[in-house]
């Protein structure tokens, strides 16, 4: 019985899976094809705006070879099977901004650092948010559970960017003590050593501190909200009247049962905090995804663009079936039924 | 009467109210501003604070003041847009998943789930690069609202199947009531103090995506809104030639709208509790 439920479980996991990122990646082939502008036009456009002469003929020749490259040439069946063709080899064509660099090969210069930055911020801020905000809810009454609320309540709707920015500028202008923005100081290449690292940590710090502020709020507060429903169900004023020690009741009683919405919550939310991640990089020019889509965005580097948005989706949808994945190890109903 | 009183005790609320009132007055002084907002080069260039420039002039020559007030103006027609059609968007799917289960449940659920799954900025900024300029107050509303209902079109199925399991539903089922009356006779009036306050947090997160767009340069960089504001100051480098003015009143208008917003949208949210709610109503 009990492995039947887990494989149903794992089946329609991946099914959705896979499914997600078909329907993912449909959309950002569809996206730029439905909309009543041209892609190509609006490249020349820019092109043009920047005083680059350009007469009728030079034009015709530079659409059909941005056709091309784009593989916007024959009918929608081919261009959208020849999407998948480069998507699943992952083959994006040439870069713009860095011609003739393939896109492929800039991803993969700059994925590890959104990675990095994102696992890490995530996996601390979903800790850290969680723990609190199951203590502060189960003592919801202490002076000091309030004040934790009324601050989170305040730093919550603040936007990535702009608590970014004032961070930044707390940090880095008026008081020095960060750099203004980079992966590492000017002219250094990461390396395996000490000072590379601490170099690193330094430059990752304010980037970091942003997502885990503003992420880590969130998990406290609907872990709060949970906690307090948990704690007045009839096992936990059992045990309390049993005899259980308060902070083995905190843990293993009441944090650990609020815990399981907690991880479908995660993944059903790192799609935005990727979306977050991507725009605390552009406040640091942190050397990540989010940094090379901004200049990809300012240099109408459509192959790029492309190459990211299909990155996301595969990254996105891999984390939350890993996520997924870890649920049934949590979830003993899942895995003994 | 005695619900706003109710309410106004909640600290939170009155806060949330007077900065959200505030800005509200801002925004409507825009239409007695004495400057046209999308014009360059009509007041002195870069002074700080003084009579009668109150927050300064930026660098394009335009006084800050009066840019904001049509900033404000700008990011809450766009956020009011984009809140009320995702509301309908989520209504339609939440009500229909919750209300018909089976087959239709799972496959919009499949569809909400996958929307909130990916990494909708990728979405936003493929749209917004190929309309690069061309998006106005309403196009951008409409592209927000496109995304921006799947976590309430949850919120409000999960509402929906609980009433579902109620006996008023059984009730309203054998007197031959038929679905629509039902669902909009009996299910709304439960789920709109939800949507009240779902319209305040997404105004809260389609603020915040203006902000990422036009921060990105993909929004009409001429119509001032709290976001384009941000860019053109970061953009000339306010923030290294020291114009704290200029680059401090987006932050700050920002901060105490979407401060002001979510407070009265966490005050009501627990004063609507389901659980509450129900005590209240099983007491009457």
């Amino acid at each position: 019985m009990g492995t039947k439920t887990l494989r149903i479980y794992l089946i329609t996991r991946f099914l959705q899976y896979v499914l997600v990122i078909f329907l993912g990646l449909t959309l950002v082939f569809f996206i730029p094809r439905l909309l009543p502008q041209d892609p190509i036009r609006a490249i020349i456009g820019q092109f043009q705006q920047q005083g680059a002469g350009l007469d009728a003929k030079t034009v015709e020749t530079m659409v059909a070879t941005f056709q091309e490259l784009f593989g916007l040439s024959g009918s929608l069946l081919t261009q959208y099977v020849s999407f998948w063709k480069r998507v699943l080899t992952l083959d994006f064509g040439p870069s713009f901004f860095q011609f003739p660099t393939p896109v492929s090969q800039l991803i993969r210069r700059f994925l590890p650092w959104t990675l990095g930055l994102m696992l890490s911020s995530t996996i601390a801020a979903w800790l850290l948010g969680n723990v609190v905000g199951g203590i502060a809810g189960y003592f919801s009454q202490k002076r000091w559970a309030k004040f934790l609320d009324t601050l989170a309540t305040v730093i919550r709707p603040m936007p990535h960017y702009v608590f970014g920015l004032v961070l930044l500028i707390l940090f880095a202008y008026l008081w020095k003590i960060f750099p203004l923005g980079g992966g590492t100081s000017i002219g250094k290449t990461p390396s395996f050593t000490i000072a590379s690292f601490l170099d690193i940590l330094r430059h990752s710090f304010l980037p970091a501190l942003t997502m885990v502020t503003l992420n880590g709020t969130a998990w406290y507060h609907q872990m709060r909200l949970l906690v307090q429903n948990v704690k007045n169900e009839d096992f936990v004023r059992h045990a309390k009247f049993g005899g259980v020690h308060t902070w083995r009741l905190v843990s293993q009683y009441v944090i650990r049962n609020a815990m399981l919405p907690q991880v479908t919550g995660l993944a059903l939310s790192i799609g935005q905090i990727y979306s977050a991640a991507i725009i605390v990089e552009i406040v640091f020019s942190y050397p990540g995804l989010g940094t090379l889509l901004f200049e990809a965005i300012s240099r109408a580097d459509y192959n790029l663009i492309m190459g990211i948005a299909a990155i996301s989706i595969f990254m996105v949808s891999t984390l939350v079936l890993i996520v997924d994945l870890c649920y049934p190890l949590l979830d003993p109903r899942i895995r003994y039924k | 009467m005695g619900t706003l009183r109710e309410l106004f005790q909640d600290y939170r609320f009155t806060l949330g109210f007077t900065f959200l009132s505030a800005l509200v007055i801002l925004a409507f002084l825009s239409f007695f501003s004495p400057y046209d907002p999308v014009k360059w080069l009509q007041v002195p260039r870069d002074m700080p604070p003084s009579w009668p420039h109150i927050l300064g002039t930026n660098s394009k020559g335009q006084d800050v003041f009066w840019e904001a007030t049509f900033a404000i103006r700008n990011s809450l027609i766009i956020a009011f847009i984009a809140a009320l059609l995702s509301r309908i968007i989520a209504t339609v799917v939440g009500l229909l998943a919750g209300y018909k289960g089976g087959i239709a449940d799972q496959i919009l659920m499949f569809l909400t789930d996958g929307i909130l799954i990916l990494p909708l900025i990728m979405m936003l900024v493929l749209v917004a690069s190929v309309m690069k300029g061309q998006l106005s107050l309403v196009g951008l509303g409409i592209l927000l609202a496109f995304f921006g209902w799947p976590w309430d079109a949850r919120t409000i199925r999960s509402q929906v199947l609980s009433l579902r399991e109620q006996t008023f539903t059984q009730t309203a089922i054998l007197s031959g009531k038929n679905v629509l009356s039902l669902v909009f006779g009996e299910y709304m009036p439960h789920i709109t103090p939800l949507l009240l306050s779902t319209v305040l947090s997404n105004m809260t997160w389609s603020i915040s995506s203006e902000i990422t767009l036009a921060i990105l340069g993909l929004s009409k960089l001429e119509t001032p809104t709290l976001g384009t504001m941000l860019y053109w100051a970061l953009r000339r480098q306010a923030l290294l030639l020291g114009y704290w003015w200029w680059i401090m009143t987006p932050i700050i208008l920002t901060l105490v709208l979407l401060v002001g917003l979510y407070f009265i949208s966490v005050s009501l949210c627990e004063y609507m509790d389901p659980r509450s709610r129900l005590q209240r109503a099983t007491m009457e």
